[in-house]
């Protein structure tokens, strides 16, 4: 498909302004640059064909079932963005006097209180604009609880090495050394490897629960006893809340501190990779070190405070406002137990796909699972040459997204695949019909597997080639 | 049945006995039995229609300004219905990151796009996918120059304040330094930032137009931070872009910046869209996602995630950042507002805010106590003196619908963009003089 810069012609201009109104006044041409912006010069019908087509050429939720293990692939109710685009919210600049914005705050003073029940936090800053960028707010303001009592000694963070890539990234990022612990075969902490690697030097540990295998690790209340009796801290990453929503909170579990991701577990969209909500929720000991400002509530009137010792900015104004309004839209759409039977149904999907699944492929926990599970191809691949990435290609003729392929990377061939509770049994029976052909051919025609994709608008790609001989730009010339 | 989930009972019962399950408790038989909850202290679902009455009388304790003389980081601008109408498309709105190039061409595509035309707004050769806001675009490209001898970020003084705050923490983070250059009449002091170069210092920050609006010496500054051996980057306006020398022209070895003025309403702060370009021998440094083309196995045309090795999920804790989702629907957003406007189109835009903005800035001054507070150009934001309580002014101002500029120190920081009509500056001006009257 060409590029818009392709259709391009000059000259193709249309007027969006009124002629302006006052004395024209020209910019002295020492401060101005060379030549214009090479931008297309396209009429507004095929702009409109252009993206209409571009849209063709993406697959979201509405398009087809989506079962990317860890991304929680939801529905996202139309209502939620209806409401973050009223004029009442769209219009308002974030730097306006207080009292002209009362329901901005009021908005955001309701997510919290409604999200800190959710999790058992006492606090909450919307102001990270992502998963990972709530982990490195969180992780730092376990850098300044430390700090805060004089305890520079405590340098490293543990995470186990079946956590997302942004755990020990984001670790880094802030300072601290990543101490990497194995885990056993669900995925779950190991007590004495986790019991070895605690000291004086730990500041704290990063925990998916349930883990990336979708298995709740039954030891979590030891497993923080622990780091706490070492005086660390407990951070934990929301990614996979959806499965416990409702019944289970971190904060019971001993966290002191972790992120949303609004975008997955309440139904915001995820937009082709943002904007998300990373919102970060603390206990109360930690809440003096929450980003600045943070909206307070004095009897009716709602303001911004600076918490006392505030680990700074994140971003320049309050997070990603809009998305937060859909997550508000959702909560209270579907009230308390909307929220828990959202968690019971992602879980009762997952099982149902993994009990029908179990019988042809190798589930790399057999077992219950939580909200996902991930298969081994391992096997496929050793006696028919057929990896995870050739199932995955050939479900996208199907019309169906693949789930999260070579993740955890604790488990070999790994496909990691999470329905959602908003996905009906007709569609996952459709998946599961789906799987077991391409198992069928696997084993028949192992080849065709490694043609697959046939019916999308691109084929397998060259990747090698896109890294070797990076073109990350249209050439003009 | 439950709000979004399609299962009836008998559904969920079947299904239930189809795993050997018999209750929901069975199902989280795994958690420690003290850790299950009886039930949320949230009230229950209010239906889609009370969702919507809450939500509207939410929004309608918002005041909407008719008239706004306020930036200050986030710019009220025109926003052409292509905008919305293309960046509402489902497909769009509910894809996810895209690792499957197959089925993500429609995404890929447009974000290769974008990074074109991000690099043709800033003259420079590389371009990521975006980053959160402009603020954070800036800690991460200070992140991206520092070097393990040189860690030191120096900042302009004239930069957004809350830019400065967001590249402290950033630095807090990491344990690296930060320093302010002076300013000098509004501007960043060249003789100060030549005096704080040293070995250690690994960037040199301004912002083009910087916080008061003004029109910095960008090659300048580039050339004394060059010389001592620090990199060079710019934050900039993206409508000021179209038409004021560009960062490659400066010298600038990154450019950052705040996309929301290309199609983002202001909505209380976002999201709001961060862009980051880099010279070719930086290109690689640049964090985040990043497209590229490529061919598919049939030779056709192909767009793909690219260089990935610097990121998190194959680095982990090695990894130059550890972002993952980013602004992606407002990178499209940005793309589509540009391919609208077309060169034209921007330039128009830039040449209605600097013209409006010296109109009303002439007006303005013209009201007694008023004085413009620097001598240099500015493009479409200015400071001017206060002769009263700035904040008895501005609910004056408030009182008759608009929204009036920032007070900042030494005044009032105002802005004026293509939004802004003659009549509503002639009725800010005759307000003004009002209240100098008493």
């Amino acid at each position: 498909m060409k590029l818009s810069f392709e259709k391009s012609r000059q000259g193709r201009f249309f007027p969006l302004l009124p002629e302006l109104d006052v004395p024209e006044r020209k910019i002295s041409s020492a401060l101005t640059r060379a030549g214009s912006p090479r931008l297309p010069e396209m009429s507004p019908p095929d702009i409109s064909r252009h993206y209409s087509e571009l849209a063709r050429r993406t697959h979201g939720v509405n398009d087809g079932f989506y079962p990317l293990g860890s991304c929680t692939m939801k529905y996202n109710p139309k209502i939620n963005d209806e409401m973050a685009n009223l004029p009442g919210f769209t219009h308002i600049h974030p730097l306006q006097p207080e009292h002209t914005a009362q329901g901005c705050l009021e908005a955001m003073a309701r997510a919290e209180g409604l999200l800190c029940e959710i999790t058992g936090m006492d606090s909450m800053t919307f102001q990270p604009a992502a998963g990972a960028h709530g982990e490195f707010t969180g992780v730092l303001l376990i850098k300044a609880y430390h700090e805060s009592r004089g305890d520079s000694a405590r340098t490293k963070i543990i995470v186990p090495d079946s956590a997302h890539g942004t755990n020990p990234a984001t670790a880094t990022m802030t300072g601290f050394q990543v101490v990497n612990i194995p885990s056993d075969g669900s995925g779950c902490v190991t007590l004495d490897a986790l019991r070895e690697a605690v000291g004086p030097d730990t500041a704290g540990l990063m925990l998916t629960n349930p883990n990336t295998l979708g298995i709740f690790d039954r030891n979590i209340l030891e497993i923080t006893k622990i780091i706490h009796d070492a005086g660390g801290l407990c951070y934990y990453d929301g990614a996979n809340l959806n499965a416990i929503m409702g019944v289970a909170r971190p904060g019971d579990m001993g966290f002191d501190v972790m992120h949303l991701n609004l975008h997955k577990t309440f139904s915001t969209p995820h937009g082709g990779g943002g904007p998300g909500s990373g919102a970060v929720g603390c206990k109360s000991e930690l809440a003096r070190f929450l980003p600045s400002p943070h909206v307070s509530r004095r009897g009716d009137e709602f303001f911004f405070d600076a918490p006392s010792r505030s680990v700074g900015r994140v971003g320049a104004f309050y997070g990603n406002f809009l998305v937060v309004l859909r997550a508000l839209t959702y909560l209270v759409t579907i009230g308390g137990d909307g929220v828990r039977d959202a968690a019971r149904n992602a879980v009762l999907n997952a099982n149902y796909m993994m009990k029908h699944l179990s019988g042809i492929y190798d589930v790399a926990y057999p077992g219950g699972c939580m909200h996902e599970f991930v298969l081994s191809l391992e096997r496929l691949k050793r006696e028919h040459g057929v990896s995870a990435m050739d199932v995955a290609k050939s479900l996208l003729d199907f019309g169906m997204h693949p789930p999260t392929m070579y993740f955890p990377m604790i488990v070999k061939e790994a496909l990691m695949i999470e329905p959602t509770e908003t996905e009906s049994r007709e569609t996952m029976d459709f998946a599961i019909a789906a799987l077991r052909s391409i198992y069928e051919r696997a084993l028949e025609e192992p080849e065709s597997l490694r043609e697959a994709p046939i019916h999308t608008p691109i084929r397998r790609p060259d990747e090698v080639n896109a890294a070797r001989h990076p073109k990350l730009r249209y050439n003009f010339d | 049945m439950a709000y979004y989930v399609p299962s009836t009972e008998d559904e969920q019962l079947e299904m239930m006995r189809a795993i050997g399950v018999s209750s929901w408790d069975d199902l989280y038989a795994g958690l420690p039995a003290g850790l299950l909850l009886e039930d949320l202290n949230i009230p229950a679902g209010l239906s889609e229609y009370g969702a919507r009455v809450m939500m509207e009388g939410l929004a309608s304790e918002n005041r909407i300004f008719p008239s706004i003389f306020r930036g200050a980081g986030a710019y009220n601008h025109y926003i052409p219905s292509l905008v919305k109408q293309i960046t509402s498309r489902e497909e769009f709105v509910t894809s996810y990151t895209p690792y499957q190039a197959e089925i993500s061409q429609g995404t890929l595509q447009s974000i290769f796009e974008f990074q074109t035309m991000m690099c043709e707004l800033t003259g420079l050769d590389a371009s990521n996918a975006s980053i959160y806001d402009g603020a954070s675009a800036a800690a991460s490209a200070a992140a991206m120059c520092r070097a393990r001898n040189r860690a030191v970020v120096l900042i302009s003084e004239a930069a957004n304040p809350r830019v400065i705050s967001v590249v402290e923490t950033y630095c807090y983070a990491a344990g690296a330094g930060v320093k302010k250059i002076p300013a000098r009449d509004g501007v960043t002091d060249g003789e100060s930032l030549a005096a704080m170069l040293d070995d250690s210092v690994a960037c040199v920050y301004i912002e083009q137009p910087n916080y008061f609006g003004l029109i910095e010496d960008a090659s300048e500054l580039g050339r004394i931070a060059h010389s001592g051996g620090a990199k060079f980057v710019m934050g900039v306006n993206p409508i000021a872009a179209a038409v004021l020398r560009t960062p490659g022209e400066c010298g600038a070895d990154v450019a950052v910046g705040e996309a929301q003025p290309l199609g983002m309403p202001l909505s209380f702060g976002g999201p709001y869209l961060g862009f980051m370009t880099a010279s070719s021998d930086m290109a690689r440094h640049l964090p985040g996602r990043i497209v590229g083309e490529t061919v598919d196995v049939d030779g056709k045309r192909a767009f793909v995630l690219t260089l990935q090795a610097r990121e998190q999920h194959i680095r982990r804790e090695r990894a130059s950042s550890n972002i993952c989702s980013n602004q992606a629907l407002c990178a499209l957003t940005a793309s589509v507002y540009l391919t609208v406007m077309g060169p034209h189109g921007l330039r128009q835009v830039a040449d209605h805010c600097f013209s409006k903005a010296h109109y009303a800035a002439e007006q303005i001054s013209a009201v007694k106590g008023f004085e413009l507070a620097h001598e240099g150009e500015f493009f479409h934001e200015f400071v001017t003196s206060c002769p009263m309580d700035s904040e008895s002014l501005l609910r004056r101002l408030e009182s008759r619908g608009i929204l009036g500029g920032l007070p900042v120190d030494g005044g009032i920081l105002w802005c004026v963009t293509e939004m802004n009509t003659r009549e509503e500056i002639d009725e800010l001006t005759a307000i003004l003089r009002e209240a100098v009257r008493g």
